[in-house]
């Protein structure tokens, strides 16, 4: 809670509509019942009602069990993105920042090999070569977003390992762990969440993109950008259901940006 | 300078290297026979047969040990042996020539286009720093800089070939069919360059040197021309450099989108039919082009930072 009250006026916003959508998704899951595969020919299209608050697709599908369940994938696809990138990253950028020597170099190493290409062409190639799988999606997309953490974390923990309260600390007989916890995590906590929340635009930016080019999932599995491809060749007979997963798609990326704040 | 080409030379080298092996071992972890999947690739799903998959096996030297599957590998790609599409049966690199082409045009003239629009804009928000025309411009790219680029792509085909018909849809076939793409990729660059430009410029107005100069009695114009273009045009060629890479996957989503021939469109178009061979030239030639792109900028800061210089 200390937290929330430290953002400033934008990055409660993002924080408020970032709330919404998880809320939006995360009750659907709970009080609708109805399976976001379900067709029923009979009704497509069908303007927002009572009982389809959302509407329904081209092929009579609830939008609003559809929305729901992109959303979840999105926002839990995009979370354990940035867990496993963050732990790896910051693991890693400690180490190598702290230790310096063979650790650095080896994973300097890696990281200029990840480097050398760009992010979405790597993913696509993990996509590529097992399509469909969710698995390999998220694989491509934290190979990808580690880097950044490595390259923050390691060069903020070299300059607080030379710095000299740290070297205070380590003469007066303090361990390695209290010093982590005393002078070197204090000053990544910030940056580190900035990263986590660019990494978790990134990701959904990434899910969509690939669903769009058709490489990413499958249908019928709702996904918000190959929702959009979907829809899209329907936009002049029913625009509102086009523009739900392009809307959400939008307030997701805004309220991340928001919440991440300005970037120095 | 040497040094310089150097580095790159080495990632270019790198690039090559770490998608061979990368596009090896996958090839390797996918499960099911690869003979099966290389024949039903050609011969379509329903036509494959043991006989089919050992005319494969034979063919490709596939049943040799793993390590020398790897090292032939490598050997190909050393020299440029990309070998053949496993779907038209043409030589990967003539493919990839034809494709990078019309790759380099989009991105070049995107460039040009996103760098026509950040800079006038930039400069005269800087000029009038935190006036409307700054808090609008900032505004227009959050807005933009919250799509996925192919968003931006999918608006302009509704409004300009859809709805006003003015331009075609996609396709590739005459200078009219670049519009579009050169635009919507034009418009995601700009929405951060135009920042960029922005707040380099808007430090060079407020820095010491820039206010001694007009003390001094230059005109604005003078000042901003003499001391202030070459300061200001420093970090955006090098945040330039770092965009580069939403530049490449921009172009795979823009290519797709409009049916552009390209390099991000083959990979695509490659990775939807499994042809391998077609996945592993395109994103070589597309991880070619980044470091190309990247020397580019490199030389452009040693062409205007005297201080770099020594250092390299």
């Amino acid at each position: 809670m200390r937290r929330v009250k430290q953002l400033n006026g934008s990055q409660q916003i993002g924080a408020a509509i970032l709330a919404c959508l998880v809320g939006f998704a995360f009750l659907e899951w709970l009080l609708n019942g109805t399976d976001p595969a379900v067709q029923n020919l009979g009704n497509l299209f069908a303007a927002p009602s009572l009982a389809e608050p959302l509407g329904t697709d081209q092929f009579g599908r609830s939008m609003l069990a559809r929305m729901g369940a992109a959303l979840r994938l999105s926002l839990l696809l995009s979370l354990v993105c940035v867990l496993t990138s963050a732990t790896i990253g910051v693991a890693l950028g400690v180490l190598a920042g702290w230790r310096e020597g063979w650790i650095d170099r080896i994973v300097s190493f890696v990281l200029n090999m990840v480097l050398a290409l760009p992010g979405l062409v790597l993913i696509l190639l993990f996509a590529g070569l097992a399509p469909g799988s969710l698995l390999m999606l998220y694989l491509g997309i934290s190979l990808v977003l580690w880097v950044e953490y490595f390259r923050v974390v390691r060069a903020i923990t070299r300059a607080s390992v030379a710095s000299s309260p740290m070297q205070a600390s380590r003469m007066l007989g303090f361990g390695s762990f209290y010093c982590f916890k005393r002078h070197v995590w204090p000053a990544l906590l910030t940056p580190v969440l900035t990263l986590a929340a660019f990494g978790a635009a990134a990701s959904i930016l990434a899910l969509a993109a690939l669903g769009f080019v058709a490489v990413g999932l499958r249908p019928p599995t709702a996904e918000l950008g190959l929702m959009m491809v979907e829809l899209f060749p329907y936009y002049s007979e029913a625009p509102w259901v086009l523009a739900q997963p392009v809307f959400a798609v939008f307030l997701l990326i805004i309220a991340l940006n928001l919440l991440a704040g300005k970037t120095k | 300078m040497i040094g310089l080409l150097l580095r790159r030379l080495l990632q270019a080298a790198f690039v090559c290297w770490s998608i061979g092996t990368l596009t090896f071992i996958l090839l390797r972890l996918l499960p099911g026979d690869m003979e099966f999947r290389i024949a039903a690739g050609r011969y379509g799903h329903d036509n494959v047969d043991l006989a089919a998959a050992e005319a494969v096996r034979a063919e490709l030297g596939l049943d040799q040990p793993v390590w020398q599957l790897y090292l032939n590998w490598l050997l190909d790609l050393m020299r440029f042996n990309l070998g053949d599409s496993l779907v038209s049966g043409l030589p990967v690199v003539h493919e990839m020539l034809h494709l990078l082409e019309h790759t380099l045009m989009l991105a070049g003239a995107a460039t040009v286009v996103s760098l026509l629009i950040a800079i006038p804009v930039g400069l005269y928000a800087a000029l009038k720093a935190n006036g409307w025309f700054d808090r609008l411009s900032l505004m227009v790219s959050a807005f933009l800089r919250a799509q996925p680029i192919f968003m931006i792509g999918l608006a302009l085909i509704l409004l300009f070939s859809l709805e006003l018909r003015m331009l075609p849809v996609a396709g590739f076939d005459g200078p009219r069919y670049l519009v579009l793409p050169a635009i919507s990729l034009a418009l995601a660059m700009a929405a951060v360059s135009s920042r960029v430009v922005r707040h380099s410029a808007s430090e060079v107005f407020r820095s010491a040197f820039f206010t001694f100069s007009r003390i001094k009695g230059l005109t604005f114009r003078q000042a901003f021309l003499r001391h202030g273009l070459r300061n200001c045009s420093l970090p955006v060629v090098v945040f330039l450099g770092i965009q580069l890479a939403s530049v490449i996957e921009g172009v795979v989503m823009i290519e797709s989108l409009f049916s552009w021939p390209g390099l991000g469109h083959g990979l695509a178009h490659a990775i939807f039919s499994r042809d391998v061979p077609m996945i592993q030239g395109a994103a070589i030639a597309l991880g070619l082009i980044f470091v190309g792109l990247n020397l580019i900028v490199d030389l452009t800061c040693y062409a205007i930072d005297p201080r770099s210089r020594e250092a390299a």
